[in-house]
């Protein structure tokens, strides 16, 4: 799995409420079991006009916002649809961070399974990176620091966050979540053998 | 003697299934079933086998044909809408086979709808865990379950473990009083909810529903109802287990027979919640004065009741909201301040995990009995399972839906989302499915969800219209 450690970049405010799944990537382009080939379809629906030319008025489509590695967005991003093109989409556009008041909770999940971090932020801090973004006409950037769980202004303004302290191990060390499991066989093995007298109808079904 | 604290129901089957604490606020869980589709399910088994693993738990672990594959009647094994669907069909197909896994595939009886299958079948059961690559997982809480939406990794790291890393959630109580009037339905409860707490209410919350309205409903009404908690960002939504939910369950396929049925029954009568269990949350809503309900906007939290004026965006809770609600005039072409009944319509549907069982086909059917749609309106209906198909077939209900001028399809997710067909381009569909977000049915296509006699109601009149005129 990718790592994360910190992401220093240029951010985009798309300051809209409930960015579902569907507009991060439409169902459309879900085909195919490959793990890439999301990016190019990220806000397809926002980004794209009919006729298939880039909508110059969708920020991603501005310089330097083109370039950007951090989003800023408001409350309930990511919710809706589980589709885990959502971050694969996002990351491979170059995003490394989310920031918003609050994420869909599938979503949240499947960003630290893809190299992305999701951010909650107060609302307040999140106008305040807005603002700075928009006075430095998108040229200062914004550090999002998993190691530290801080969040720098292109002022420097530090905003603390916190993570799920075993995701954020996950991320930091881009480790095998897997392995990391299979290696605790002992605990799991131990459970079942119990759980399987107390329930045994969960493990038969034939 | 031991007092125990009260549990809520919710508390019970968490830590049943806790194996190990990883940190202040996640568990490693014991998962009971694992639910793959060939959308995402063929992501997660081509990750395993490329990283060289073997599902460890088989008999845990069911596939079901049922998102990309055609509705149409005599689908082959392979028809399909989406272009890259007739390969990731057969590669599900022959991974499933390969690993041995429950594989129930486009022509099985049992096939349909994950979501309709898995309490249909008794693959779900009170008290388990149980998770699907599909964020309307949580329908399946509709029988007692703990089942929620994941991603493809996490979907491979269950295939893998038989378990699954997960943040404890809050919990939330809601309370639905008093008794629904006639045409008013599970979908519109919950509608109602998502209306009041939001599209965002649920973030980081585990619902549960009661009060006397839910206790009334039939098991299937409780799927409905547990089907959208995800559309206000809830991924667990449950009614613990009564009665009815043994009942339903009793001679299922894969439920416990004999003595194991009478074993599992005793303790799934103890997963209720116990009187005076607190929640982190309550919340409660008035079914007394229910009405049937409509959403106008491109989220589901904009909604409100048949018979209201469209919202002016000004009267939205705040400055986001009230941009939302802009946006959603705009892609929807409504204007604000006018009657949502009498907007014209182009298509009318009836499909989806929300509302395609037997209940919801009969509910519509009561509205279409001896009518015709009006002319020029496209409707068809696509049952959430093959048996729910056959069943509907065996009363007859298929002929009534034909002679009011629907089509009648083989069962999949079908319209729900857009994964090819531009059948609905452009044009205003009102629909039993569950998300209203921008151009999920096809391009630009302006989505109203509403309940199965509501779209019955609609498709008649060729606008939006309530069904308790026609009943």
């Amino acid at each position: 799995m990718e790592a994360l450690k910190k992401v220093s970049g240029i951010a985009a405010p798309f300051m809209r409420i409930n960015i579902d799944t569907d507009q991060i990537i439409p169902a459309l382009f879900l085909g195919g079991t490959d793990a890439k080939g999301y990016g190019a379809h990220l806000f397809h629906g926002w980004r794209f006009l009919p006729d298939g030319s880039p909508n110059p008025d969708f920020i991603l489509n501005q310089s330097p916002y083109d370039r950007s590695q951090v989003l800023l967005a408001d409350r309930n991003f990511g919710c809706g649809s589980s589709r885990e093109r959502a971050p694969k989409a996002l990351r491979e556009f170059g995003f490394r961070a989310v920031i918003a008041p609050s994420f869909g909770g599938i979503f949240f999940n499947n960003c630290y399974r893809n190299g992305l971090v999701p951010v909650e932020l107060p609302i307040e801090n999140i106008r305040v990176l807005v603002d700075e973004v928009a006075h430095t006409q998108g040229q200062g950037l914004i550090t999002v620091d998993l190691e530290a769980l801080t969040v720098t202004s292109p002022s420097g303004q530090h905003f603390s966050f916190s993570a799920p302290p075993a995701l954020r191990e996950m991320l930091l060390h881009g480790m095998d979540e897997i392995a990391l499991t299979l290696s605790q066989s002992s605990h799991i093995d131990g459970f079942r053998q119990m759980d399987r007298t107390k329930r045994p109808w969960a493990y038969f079904t034939q | 003697m031991i007092t125990q604290t009260p549990r809520t129901f919710f508390e019970k089957v968490w830590q049943d299934h806790v194996i190990k604490s990883l940190d202040q606020e996640s568990d490693l869980l014991q998962i009971d079933r694992l639910v793959l589709h060939e959308l995402s399910g063929s992501q997660a088994l081509r990750a395993l086998e490329e990283a060289g693993r073997q599902p460890i738990s088989r008999q845990q672990v069911f596939t079901v044909i049922e998102h990309l594959i055609s509705t149409q009647p005599g689908r082959g094994p392979c028809d399909s809408v989406s272009t890259s669907g007739p390969s990731m069909i057969q590669t599900t197909r022959e991974a499933s086979k390969k690993w041995g896994v429950h594989f129930i595939d486009y022509d099985d009886p049992r096939q349909g709808i994950a979501h309709v299958v898995a309490p249909e079948l008794g693959i779900a059961f009170p008290g388990a865990t149980l998770v699907c690559c599909d964020s309307h997982t949580s329908t399946i809480g509709g029988v007692g379950a703990l089942a929620w939406g994941i991603g493809a990794s996490e979907a491979e790291h269950v295939l893998a473990t038989q378990t699954l890393a997960q943040a404890k959630p809050k919990t939330m109580r809601v309370t639905f009083n008093g008794s629904l009037k006639p045409g008013v339905f599970a979908k519109d409860m919950i509608l109602a909810l998502i209306g009041k707490i939001g599209a965002q209410g649920g973030i980081g919350f585990a619902t549960e529903y009661a009060g006397q309205a839910v206790q009334d409903l039939s098991v299937e009404g409780r799927l409905t109802l547990c089907n959208m908690s995800i559309e206000f960002s809830c991924k667990y939504g449950f009614v613990p287990p009564d009665e009815k939910t043994f009942q339903y369950l009793k001679g299922a396929e894969f439920s416990p027979k004999a003595a194991a049925w009478d074993q599992a029954v005793a303790y799934w009568s103890t997963l209720a919640s116990d009187p005076g269990a607190q929640f982190d949350k309550e919340v409660t809503i008035d079914c007394n004065m229910l009405e049937p309900q409509v959403t106008w906007g491109i989220s589901p939290q904009q909604v409100g009741a048949i018979g209201i004026n469209i919202p002016a965006p000004k009267t939205a809770s705040d400055h986001e909201a009230q941009a939302l609600g802009e946006r959603a005039l705009n892609y929807m072409r409504l204007e604000a301040q006018t009657p949502l009944l009498g907007v014209p319509i182009d298509v009318a549907y009836i499909g989806s995990c929300t509302n395609a069982r037997l209940s919801d086909l009969r509910a519509a059917a009561a509205v279409l009995k001896g009518r015709k749609i009006k002319p020029g309106i496209q409707a068809i209906c696509v049952p959430g399972s093959t048996a729910v198909k056959h069943a509907a077939e065996a009363e007859g209900l298929d002929q009534i839906f034909i002679q009011a001028g629907f089509e009648w399809h083989e069962s999949a997710c079908g319209f729900c989302g857009h994964i090819g067909d531009n059948r609905f381009a452009n044009l205003r569909v009102i629909s039993t499915t569950n998300r209203n977000f921008e151009s999920r049915q096809g391009p630009q296509t302006r989505t109203h969800l509403a309940s199965p006699a509501t779209v019955a109601a609609s498709a008649i009149k060729g606008c939006i219209a309530d069904a308790r005129e026609l009943i």
